[in-house]
């Protein structure tokens, strides 16, 4: 066994570093590092420094404007924006539209939409989730009827994320409601800009607007914006999904929240010492930055397994339930560390160029929201709960 | 033995439950905790007017309760509404402070309190004292015949609408000393307290408050000169029992809304509740909200005994209620899916008050220090 990177794989990891202190904007790393909201803007400027580095589809083949990396480079490249505080990039129309297009879509298709990804003209949000259907995605109910060149879309999807800032959205739709759940669904890309969409803000418990719900009342679809064949939708969301599902362990995260934690806990005082060396909260501390070193290394045997061979299948599965109970257990720690100063909370705060003095000490205020907004990150994207069924059926076979 | 409450109580429970569920509906308590006031001077007046303030009290005091049970029926209803109303402050720390260690001429107030006129807080913590109840800082200096204040309190609940505060300084001692800590009657529009007031994650008025030179009379001490510590244990074991007990409501609230949601919630065709992993999660979830019943069960009835016991019984009651809290908030989180993640739906309120009553008077970390201290002093 050899635990360390290839010379080349080092040499690689310089230069992500270099890059990342040449031209991540500390403007947007110190909002990254201080949770302050980040606007679309934001998102747009980062998005546009990558580009032009050629380093925004890390997950596409050159051929189409990817970086043809390896899953190694493409872990090392993810942990030093995480260590760097690099702003994440928005993964609809990079990391789930375009390896579905490159690998269904027609030529028309790649050539039309994946450059305006690149470049940034299309932001793209998932169609994907429905009122009623969450994990069981197939129970999908969203009615696309034929008529001549067109599909009439009528139904409403949940869930979408940033789908206030898109323009394009993918769906998933019913077009046959005479077969299995599986069969009968089509992939469709629709303009957002057509009418009869009406997109919603949903709230969510820490007060933010994240999420939206979109409703379809007949909207008028051009047959050629469907992917693939018709009914066979089914397919190509399950690859889009494996997607999704590469790098759901988030290790780079982890990794910055644990090192937030422990400044933290160093500065906060227990009786008069620093509650780093109270031999509880140490313990529960240990204990997460032990397991965190442990899923680093499983992550990586993962991706050495399907080194060349695309994404993982239900391994991702494993890396997204301990990657989101370490997350989560971080986030939980970091609230404690905080005692009673977890509780104030100034929403303004989190907005570009507030300027009043915090309440406590400044690292406070969006502790509590994000141990409770990222609740979710055991929900979405097929709750842990449905990846332990795809772990017992997959993998063990039962 | 008799695990049922008294008929008193159970009177009292009826009525609070009946108003909480009439009058202070989600919506009602969602645009409450939404406004600036922290709580609502109307609400405040009428549940006073139930007698839900009095029942907090001693009848030495002026009141018809105040025993642990007392505590412990009130709050599980507030719980049950994630009733914002400064309970804790005015009628259990500084009320129940006052009532404590005041004089008749100080004790006066407590009419105003219990009839709904006045609110109180406590404000005794301090940025960096964490969960210690004896690590102040503030100072009182004697100036002729008064004391002149300085210092920094942090996080009062209920310090945002408080007409008066309980204050502690020290007088004596060093940082960590039990001895040398006094308390203080101080009007929050006195000159010199500067309160920065906030809102907290789950809906609640709270407040930082600045005392720079705040110059008080004689009569503002409240008890002795700087044996006050024992009186403030007592005072936060009853707000512990009165927590834990929201807590409990809240919990009861909580479990059953998700037991529901599995029971009506289908997918892959049938409810939810039929699969197995969720069924064994569910049965866990009502065996420690049981379990919760229990210590707050006995928080309540060592709450007038012996202090050891006492201490031993809120410091249990409260590392258990933060366990049991977070898994029941974060499971019911969990259970609901995206749903449980919306502002507009009730359940998640719930979820972020259990967890921030666990930053109150002492997280499961800090009473499992002070349990285990205590037991080894017994």
């Amino acid at each position: 066994m050899d635990l360390n990177y290839s010379e080349e794989e080092y040499a690689f990891e310089a230069k992500v570093k270099q890059f990342l202190k040449d031209k991540l904007p500390q403007r947007l790393s110190d909002k990254v590092k201080g949770n302050i909201r980040l606007t679309k803007a934001d998102m747009e400027e980062w998005h546009s420094i990558l580009n032009a580095e050629g380093w925004l589809a890390t997950h596409w083949p050159v051929k189409y404007g990817g970086t043809g990396w390896t899953p190694v480079q493409m872990h090392i490249f993810e942990e030093a924006c995480s260590a760097a505080n690099a702003p994440r990039t928005v993964p609809f129309g990079l990391g789930m539209l375009g390896p579905v297009l490159i690998k269904y879509g027609t030529e028309e298709q790649r050539e039309h939409y994946l450059p305006r990804i690149l470049d940034g003209t299309d932001w793209w949000c998932q169609g994907y989730s429905e009122p009623g259907s969450g994990s069981d995605l197939a129970s999908l109910k969203t009615r696309a009827v034929r008529d001549g060149d067109h599909y009439i879309v009528n139904g409403q999807k949940t869930w979408t994320t940033l789908g206030q800032h898109a323009n394009w959205i993918f769906c998933l739709v019913r077009t046959d409601t005479e077969c299995k759940p599986q069969e009968g669904i089509s992939f469709l890309l629709i303009d957002m800009d057509t009418p009869g969409i009406e997109v919603r803000p949903i709230i969510t418990l820490d007060g933010e607007h994240e999420v939206n719900e979109v409703f379809f009342d007949n909207v008028k679809v051009p047959v050629s914006n469907r992917v693939g064949e018709e009914n066979k939708g089914w397919t190509y969301a399950k690859y889009l999904l494996t997607y999704e599902r590469t790098n759901i362990a988030g290790v780079g995260a982890s990794l910055n929240g644990l090192e937030h934690l422990k400044v933290i806990a160093r500065e906060q005082q227990l009786d008069g010492k620093p509650l780093i060396e109270d031999p509880y909260f140490a313990r529960r501390m240990a204990e997460v930055e032990i397991d965190l070193d442990a899923m680093k290394t499983t992550n990586l045997r993962v991706l050495a397994a399907v080194q060349g061979g695309g994404a993982p299948g239900a391994e991702s599965s494993m890396l997204k339930i301990k990657g989101t109970v370490i997350r989560q257990e971080i986030n939980d720690l970091t609230r404690r560390a905080l005692g009673p100063y977890a509780m104030p909370y100034v929403h303004e705060a989190l907005e570009e160029g507030y300027n009043e003095p915090p309440i406590g000490p400044e690292y406070a205020n969006p502790v509590s929201s994000d141990y409770f907004n990222n609740r979710k990150l055991s929900i979405f994207g097929g709750s842990n709960e449905i990846q332990r069924n795809i772990i017992s059926k997959m993998i063990l076979g039962l | 033995m008799d695990f049922n409450h008294n008929e008193d109580r159970r009177m009292l429970e009826n009525t609070l439950s009946r108003y909480v569920r009439e009058q202070y509906d989600f919506e009602t308590r969602m645009k409450i905790a939404g406004a600036d006031e922290g709580y609502s001077a109307e609400k405040w007046a009428e549940m006073a007017e139930l007698g839900i303030i009095g029942a907090l009290f001693k009848e030495e005091d002026g009141g018809f309760g105040g025993h642990g049970f007392d505590l412990m029926v009130v709050f599980e209803q507030i719980g049950r509404g994630i009733v914002v109303e400064p309970f804790l402050g005015t009628a259990v720390l500084g009320g129940g402070l006052v009532a404590d260690l005041g004089s008749d001429e100080q004790k006066a107030i407590l009419d105003d309190v219990i009839g709904g006129a006045k609110t109180l807080a406590f404000a005794h913590g301090e940025p960096t004292s964490r969960y210690s109840l004896s690590d102040v800082t503030t100072t009182a200096t004697k100036s002729g015949d008064g004391w002149v204040l300085n210092g920094h309190k942090s996080v009062v609940s209920g310090g945002d609408s408080a007409d008066t505060l309980i204050v502690s300084a020290r007088v004596s001692g060093d940082r960590l000393d039990e001895d040398g800590i006094a308390l203080f009657m101080v009007d929050a529009g006195a000159d010199g307290v500067d309160r920065r007031d906030y809102g907290t994650v789950d809906g609640y008025g709270a407040a930082d408050i600045i005392l720079r030179d705040v110059a008080v009379e004689a009569s503002a001490l409240l008890g002795g000169e700087g044996d006050a510590f024992a009186a403030i244990e007592k005072a936060t074991a009853r707000g512990i029992l009165a927590l834990s007990a929201e807590a409990l409501g809240a919990m009861e609230v909580v479990k059953d809304m998700t037991l529901d949601y599995l029971r009506t919630r289908n997918q892959f065709g049938v409810p939810i509740g039929r699969f197995q992993a969720l069924q064994h999660r569910m049965a866990d979830l009502l065996m420690e909200v049981e379990q919760a019943r229990s210590i707050v069960i006995n928080a309540a009835g060592a709450l007038d005994g012996d202090r050891l016991e006492r201490e031993k019984a809120v410091s249990a009651a409260k590392n258990l209620i933060g366990r049991v809290g977070r898994l029941v908030a974060e499971e019911a989180i969990q259970m609901h899916g995206g749903i449980g993640m919306t502002w507009e739906f009730s359940m998640p309120h719930f979820a972020k008050r259990i967890i921030m009553l666990d930053h109150m008077l002492g997280d499961t970390d800090h009473h499992m220090a002070r349990y285990i201290a205590l037991s080894s002093a017994a």
